[in-house]
């Protein structure tokens, strides 16, 4: 399986790939429910002004997370 | 016989605008996700039936996680609506299928409204509707909610499949997570289990999801079974552990996502224009959002909120103020003096006048914020600021309340309390509302203005400054402590949706500006009303005699300057009022004050403008303008005790002591428990009682 760089390690503007998430539970699901599973497409849109949370384009919107919860979501960036 | 039909979908996507389109009613539309959260009813006649139409919380998904889903989904198990209008939001079709599917797993009558038509036009992507409508087996009707287009269609469509019974969908999860399915499927046919209200394959699942709602009810109903369930769904989890690093949950959601793909795939979706290039949405947000200049047009939004809430607020307010005097005047010379009199100027005119003074101030504010949340700029705000307030156990979204509420200084703690429903997280949210009184309202004003011109004269707008960080930074501070004490919990996922720019229509302001006015207006005829009667005759019985004055006058109460009051102050020190205030003095001394201030600081239980007229009339002033408040001010600076730390440690406990009763009612009211309601009128005032002592015991020895 690929293993990919956590979300948080991510720069603006850089696109990728989600290889998997590893996040269980309550997180975990919420990042599922929005659409953040592997195989999708994503662009890392903005950072807040103080660098966390982060904001990504995925299917057609924009999602926010902050970076300890970026930190479940490997990226195979592109 | 009325049908009844469930409105459903992503947070955002249109549901309330839909059926305000449908039923007429007025329901708040809010371009901020999450904002209905109780569900609301209304009906609609077309096609000769009558449709009861039910608006449902927004959920992305259907697990049990947050409240909106479990309001949700035991709304389509219970009351079995006829048929589910799942409104898609068609410029993101691909999340909100994932939703569809759970509703299809669940053997849901399902029709797809696939709303935002337009805006799906605009970025240039073509649906299929008839091939999407094939693929999954499911009516779609194209429409546009905000204008109405479509609306006919979709009530065609939902008359003629009302009677349809789909069989639940069946999708593949893969072999392993597919043949123990199987396995339970049939356990759990052969043994009824959960079978009434849910499809076999479907508990199955939850068992697999781990879902605990579910996993309760199972426990309830057939122990044996569900044991034998839950040792299958570990056996399963542990195997796909070691053989493919992931897990049921996961696994399941990804399967979902595949097979929405797999259809979209089919050509269903078609982009005119490049899917990547930067909506004009995207544009504003790198402006809006800039490192440098976000934060900086941020403090810009809010100064002109707040200049704009309070500079137009100031006239009609002044009218309602001034009908509340004419309404007095005219009671005045209508009826005796007396105590009937008495309780309907004191009592209820200027207690319920008081709060209806502000419906316009509330007005403004929520039209600003209406405006902020519809717009979409406010969950941008909570994007930039969200690091700062988690520090603090808060969320990005807590900073509106806490500048409702006075956080630049005059604002009202009630519509602040009221703001805090844009927060979806239960526990940042309680902190949140329990909090924003610390800040500076505008009834708190008059009382500093007044402390400030007697005793600190030379520092005007540096001791302005320092209460403005006292506050912001107590209030900080005391979520933090709540966070870590009785609020404690680890933080909510901030994984959210910033919805696109969208420009407010004028209907969605005016039913968003007046259902929470109206709220706030209500609440003045009910609680408010017995709560200034109880106030009342707490400041007025019981009753002086003059027989009682000259014998008080001739026993010599020891308390200095009895002998000089004047009927109002003597009056006041006989009513319970009056004496809960002397009873105090025997703590309040520590912090400085005496029964005069006591009184004073009750009084502003009711409403904190009352302080400084409560605080004239003990000191035998008469009436008081807070407006004009020289005279008081003069009066205190010789006054036997006061000085600059007995003024400092005033205005500490004015920042943190009670919030008034309006806001109590409303704290209780949104965090849904008297509990907390209480909580916040014997911690605050605590709080405020253990800072003014602490200060004025340090300053004195310090002094000394
Ligand atoms: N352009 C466009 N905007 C729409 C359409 N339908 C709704 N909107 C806007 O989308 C935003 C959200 O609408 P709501 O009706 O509040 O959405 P909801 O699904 O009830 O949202 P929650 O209650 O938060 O779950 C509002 O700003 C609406 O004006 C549409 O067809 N086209
Ligand atoms: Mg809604």
């Amino acid at each position: 399986m690929m293993e990919g760089i956590s979300l948080r390690r991510m720069q603006v503007n850089q696109t990728g790939t989600v290889v998997s998430v590893r996040a269980r539970g309550e997180l975990g699901r919420r990042i599922r429910d929005m659409g953040l599973v592997p195989g999708k497409d994503i662009r890392i849109q903005g950072r807040a002004p103080l660098k966390d949370p982060v904001s990504l384009r995925i299917m057609g919107g924009t999602l926010t997370l902050r970076n300890n919860e970026a930190d479940y979501i490997f990226v195979e960036v592109h | 016989m009325a049908i009844t039909i469930a409105l459903a979908g992503n947070p955002n996507s249109g549901k309330t605008t839909l059926f305000n389109a449908l039923t007429g009613a007025r329901q708040h539309v809010g371009n901020y996700p999450g904002v209905t959260v109780e569900k609301k009813q209304g009906t609609c006649t077309a096609e000769n039936q009558i449709f009861d139409i039910v608006d449902l919380p927004g959920t992305y998904s259907l697990s049990a996680y947050s409240m909106e889903e479990v309001v949700a989904r035991d709304f389509i198990v219970n009351e079995k609506p006829a048929m589910i209008v799942n409104i898609v939001d068609g410029s993101n079709l691909e999340r909100n299928l994932y939703l569809t599917l759970q509703f299809m797993e669940m053997g849901a009558n399902v029709c797809i409204a696939l709303n935002m038509m337009d805006v799906a036009g605009k970025r240039g992507v073509t649906i299929d509707v008839e091939k999407l409508s094939l693929l999954l087996g499911l009516p779609v009707v194209p429409m546009v909610a905000r204008t109405g287009k479509g609306r006919a269609q979709l009530l065609k469509t939902v008359a003629d499949h009302v009677v349809s019974r789909p069989a639940p969908l069946k999708i593949s999860y893969g072999r392993d997570i597919d043949d123990t399915l199987d396995e339970m499927e049939e356990r759990i046919r052969s043994d009824q289990f959960l079978t009434d209200p849910y499809p076999s394959r479907w508990v199955a699942l939850k068992y697999l999801e781990n879902d605990a709602q579910i996993l309760e009810a199972g426990k309830a109903h057939l122990a044996g079974t569900h044991e034998w369930l839950s040792a299958k769904a570990l056996k399963l989890s542990h195997h796909l552990e070691t053989t493919l690093d992931t897990h049921p949950e996961g696994m399941i959601a990804d399967q979902r996502y595949g097979f929405i793909t797999s259809i979209l795939k089919q050509g269903v979706i078609s982009h005119t224009l490049d899917p990547n290039r930067l909506a004009w949405s995207d544009k504003i947000d790198k402006i809006l959002t800039h490192r440098f200049l976000g934060p900086l047009i941020m403090i810009g939004v809010l100064m002109g909120l707040y200049q704009f809430t309070f500079a137009y607020s100031e006239v009609p307010v002044g009218w309602c103020e001034n009908f509340f005097t004419w309404l007095g005047d005219r009671t005045d010379t209508l009826f005796a003096d007396g105590l009937f009199k008495s309780l309907v100027i004191s009592g209820i005119i200027d207690g319920v006048g008081g709060v209806l003074g502000f419906v316009p101030l509330i007005l403004f504010m929520f039209l600003g914020i209406s405006f902020l949340e519809d717009s979409g700029y406010l969950a941008r705000m909570a994007f930039m600021l969200d690091r700062v307030f988690r520090m603090f156990g808060l969320h990005g979204a807590s900073v509106m309340a806490f500048i409702v509420s006075g956080g630049i200084a005059g604002g009202c703690a009630v519509p602040g309390v009221m703001a805090t429903r844009t927060l979806k997280s239960p526990k940042e949210r309680l902190a949140t509302l329990l909090t924003v009184p610390f800040m500076n309202c505008g009834a708190k004003l008059p009382v500093y203005a007044l402390l400030v011109a007697a005793f600190f004269t030379d520092y005007r707008a540096q001791v302005m400054l320092i209460i403005t960080l006292i506050s912001w930074v107590g209030a900080l501070l005391v979520a933090k402590l709540l966070r870590s004490t009785v609020i404690k919990g680890p933080a909510t996922p901030f994984v959210m949706e910033l919805p696109p720019y969208r420009l407010p229509t004028f209907k969605g302001l005016a039913i968003h500006t007046w259902e929470r006015t109206w709220q706030y207006i209500r609440k003045a005829g009910t609680v408010i009303l017995g709560i200034s009667i109880v106030l009342w005759a707490m400041m007025t019985f019981p009753q002086l005699d003059t027989r009682t004055v000259s014998n008080e006058n001739t026993v010599g109460m020891h308390t200095p300057g009895a002998e000089t009051m004047d009927p109002g102050a003597a009056a006041l020190r006989h009513s319970i009022a009056g004496r809960m205030g002397m009873a105090m003095e025997s703590v309040t001394r520590y912090a400085g004050f005496d029964w005069q201030t006591n009184i004073a600081l009750l009084g502003g239980f009711a409403a904190k403008e009352v302080v400084v007229s409560t605080l004239g009339t003990a000191y035998s002033l008469g009436e008081v303008d807070p407006e004009d408040s020289m005279s008081l001010a003069q009066r205190l600076k010789t006054a036997e005790g006061w000085g600059p730390v007995t003024a400092f440690s005033l205005i500490l406990f004015t920042i943190f002591y009670s919030p008034c009763f309006v806001a109590v009612v409303c704290i209780a009211r949104e965090s849904g428990s008297w509990k907390w309601g209480m909580f916040s009128m014997a911690f605050n005032t605590l709080l405020a009682l253990s800072l003014s002592i602490v200060f004025y015991q340090t300053a004195t020895w310090m002094m000394s």
